[in-house]
């Protein structure tokens, strides 16, 4: 039980998929101009995620160590399509909002990376605690960086105008303002934890 | 202590100190900026003050911060930025304008790089091209001269749209809207010869970028091929500003004459481009912060061979 | 057909909507292999083979395949697949021929299937191009240069960011902003300066 534990909070914190281990960075860059989106996108990936390392668990006796990756990719892209065909018909406003970022986790570096380096491994059930760790850890990054553009980028929080008076900085907003974000905030964590190993 | 780390550039003649470069280029800008003054009123005494003390303040505090030696900031190096950048300025904006921009031009351009003589980007044009990113309208809004009669404002003899009336000696003279620092092409050239004689700078960058542009300018003219004003294209607009003081940044230039020239000459075809094709007006900026990162893969392709070393 | 569609592609994959930095695809390997010139010249070379290629494969499979069999809902799936198992085709191939070849490119060929910019490209041909009102043969030839100018300006960006991180070795970062987050940063000014070039028209 301890273990399940440990394999969930890695995610969130040390191992952050984000900020630690700096993988699946397109959609994080690309669809954090709004909180909504930020979740939109944390939630489909925490899905393919769970499903793809479920399944892969489960199945990880049967596949032959050479075409491992080509079978990983197909069962993951079949968890992509669930979502894509999903959200198409559930959240077609989402769907637009998110763009070829949907079917581009496929090949987000989280996913696979996580198929390869831990659900081929190990047992079911340590697998999908790992998947939800890492995918809520993905997720906290993206909502912590849609936070910072959207309050900074257009003054509003989710849809509401939270700062009144205020000059949107539309630097933040666009494609550059997600970069410097990024580098800011992996900067600031970095600078963080030096300060807490020092003390 | 010695605060100036050994870097690849500058390379300094040995008489001459960074200190004293920097406090020359300010110098030989002082002529454009009382221009400015002249030209638009005190609002533009304003944004220069504004702009320069937030450079200041926040060179001072990052220097404190990184527990490094707070009097580095007299070398002059911040005080030219922040001038620089209220220069690229319309001399209306909402006092925040300036100071924000100080802000991002020191901390962005020039500080987390590790400060004077480290930096990728002109830290001024970094400012510049923040604040027109950020807040396009303030830094569209342009301001007549004050002997205009009318108060309404009028655009930039590069605006796309609308036909310019402006003679060659209103924009020689500065009888138009624009940046504080850059209408009076007359007070700038009186700089440029003081940079000239005392070889601060040398002539490759800003003849090819300007000399570029024109030619351009003038092959793809408005009126039709080779038809272009090769003049009007020179004088409107930021250009010698900007391929005189900014092109020519010791830092964030080549370091041969072929790369200089190389450098150049991209500046001069990018900005062309923008202004004939872009939807911005003036493309000067931006195509110098994009030759800025290419000044090391230039730097790199230009080496100069040592001597006896065989080609292979 | 006219000229400026093709303008305007060429110079909106390399300039306007440079992948990596104003669509973000392609990072992790930009940020990954961006510290030398050479190797980042390879990786930019080997990526734009591969997207070429695989953009005139996948126009083959959807016009071919997933149209006329209406499963146009497989186009991810089969995307990949096809996109893998061509590049695993290349490195056998490159492999089996040049020994030298495969030395300086063939560590470059696995990191590109998963390289978002290769499916992105398929995908974003896929939505611009594969649609009725352009003529299947327009649509091959613009998927092919979208393909292409996609990969030349991913060398582009390389080659500069891998020169100003060569220059970076000798500059006094402060520690937490070394590496990565520099990275990034530099990526965010850069986009800022390609930023001049929105809003072309032709």
């Amino acid at each position: 039980m301890k273990k399940l534990f440990k394999e969930f909070f890695k995610g969130i914190g040390s191992e952050n998929p984000t900020f630690r281990l700096i993988l699946g960075l397109c959609p994080t860059l690309a669809v954090s101009t709004s909180v909504i989106n930020g979740i939109g996108m944390g939630a489909a990936a925490t899905f393919v995620l769970i499903g793809s390392n479920m399944i892969i668990s489960l199945v990880r006796r049967f596949i032959p160590d050479e075409i491992r990756i080509p079978c990983f990719i197909v069962i993951i892209a079949t968890f992509v399509t669930i979502v894509e065909l999903t959200m198409k018909a559930y959240a077609p406003e989402l769907s637009k909002a998110l763009g070829i970022f949907v079917p581009l986790i496929v090949v987000n570096c989280i996913v696979l990376g996580r198929a390869e380096a831990f659900a081929c491994k190990q047992g079911v059930l340590a697998s999908i605690m790992d998947a939800l760790g890492m995918g809520l850890g993905f997720t906290l990054a993206l909502v912590l960086i849609s936070v910072v553009r959207e309050l900074l980028g257009s003054g509003t929080l989710a849809g509401f105008l939270i700062i009144k008076n205020f000059e949107p900085v539309l630097y933040i907003a666009l494609a550059p303002g997600a970069l410097l974000v990024i580098g800011l905030l992996i900067g600031g964590i970095n600078y963080i934890s030096r300060k807490g190993r020092a003390a | 202590m010695n605060k100036f780390t050994v870097s690849p550039s500058p390379h300094i003649k040995s008489d001459n100190t960074t200190k004293k470069i920097m406090w020359a280029v300010v110098l030989s800008l002082m002529p454009s900026g009382v221009a400015g003054i002249y030209i638009f009123g005190l609002s533009s005494l304003n944004v220069i003050v504004l702009s320069i003390l937030s450079c200041f303040f926040t060179e001072a505090v990052f220097l404190k911060l990184r527990n490094k030696d707070a009097k580095t900031v007299l070398d002059g190096s911040a005080i030219l930025t922040g001038l620089l950048l209220a220069y690229n300025l319309p001399p209306g904006v909402p006092f925040w304008i300036p100071v924000v921009g100080g802000a991002v031009s020191i901390v962005l351009g020039k500080q987390l790089f590790g400060g004077l003589g480290q930096n990728i980007f002109n830290p001024a044009l970094v400012g510049r091209a923040f604040l027109q990113i950020s807040w396009p309208v303030y830094l569209t809004a342009w301001k007549n001269p004050k002997w205009w009669p009318d108060a309404v404002s009028t655009a930039t003899p590069l605006a796309k749209e609308g036909s310019s009336h402006f003679s060659y000696m209103d924009l020689f003279l500065g009888n138009r809207s624009g940046c504080i620092g850059e209408v009076c092409v007359a007070a700038l050239l009186i700089g440029v010869l003081f940079l000239l004689v005392t070889k601060i700078i040398s002539l490759e960058i800003p003849l090819s970028f300007i000399g570029t542009v024109g030619i351009i300018s003038w092959i793809f003219g408005k009126q039709g091929f080779f038809k272009g004003d090769f003049l009007f294209s020179v004088l409107a607009g930021g250009l010698i500003l900007g391929a005189f003081f900014m092109a020519t940044d010791y830092v964030t230039s080549p370091l041969t004459k072929k790369g200089k020239i190389i450098f150049g000459i991209g500046c001069g075809i990018i900005t062309a481009i923008i202004r004939l094709r872009g939807s911005y007006p003036e493309g000067v900026c931006y195509s110098i912060l994009f030759m800025n990162a290419a000044v090391p893969i230039i730097d790199r392709f230009t080496k100069v061979r040592k001597y006896g070393l065989v080609k292979k | 057909m006219d000229v400026s569609m093709f303008l305007s592609v060429i110079i909106g994959a390399i300039f306007i909507n440079n992948f990596i930095l104003s669509k973000f695809l392609g990072l992790c390997s930009f940020i990954g292999i961006s510290k030398e010139t050479k190797p980042a010249l390879y990786m930019g070379v080997s990526a734009t083979f591969v997207t070429t290629c695989a953009s005139i494969i996948t126009w083959a499979i959807y016009n071919f395949i997933l149209v006329p069999c209406h499963i146009e809902y497989l186009r991810t799936i089969s995307f990949i697949l096809v996109i893998a198992s061509f590049v695993q085709l290349v490195e056998m191939v490159i492999k089996k021929f040049s020994r030298t070849l495969y030395r300086t490119l063939g560590i470059y060929l696995p990191l590109i299937t998963v390289n978002c910019a290769v499916l992105g490209v398929a995908v974003l041909n896929s939505e611009m191009f594969f649609k009725p009102g352009i003529n299947t043969l327009t649509s091959f030839a613009l998927s092919a240069l979208q393909g292409f100018c996609v990969g030349l300006g991913y060398i582009l960006v390389m080659l500069f960011m891998s020169g100003i991180r060569e220059r970076l070795e000798l500059c006094d970062i402060p520690a937490s902003f070394k590496d990565a987050p520099i990275a990034f940063i530099i990526a965010s000014l850069m986009s800022m300066a390609f930023m001049g070039f929105s809003g072309f028209r032709f």
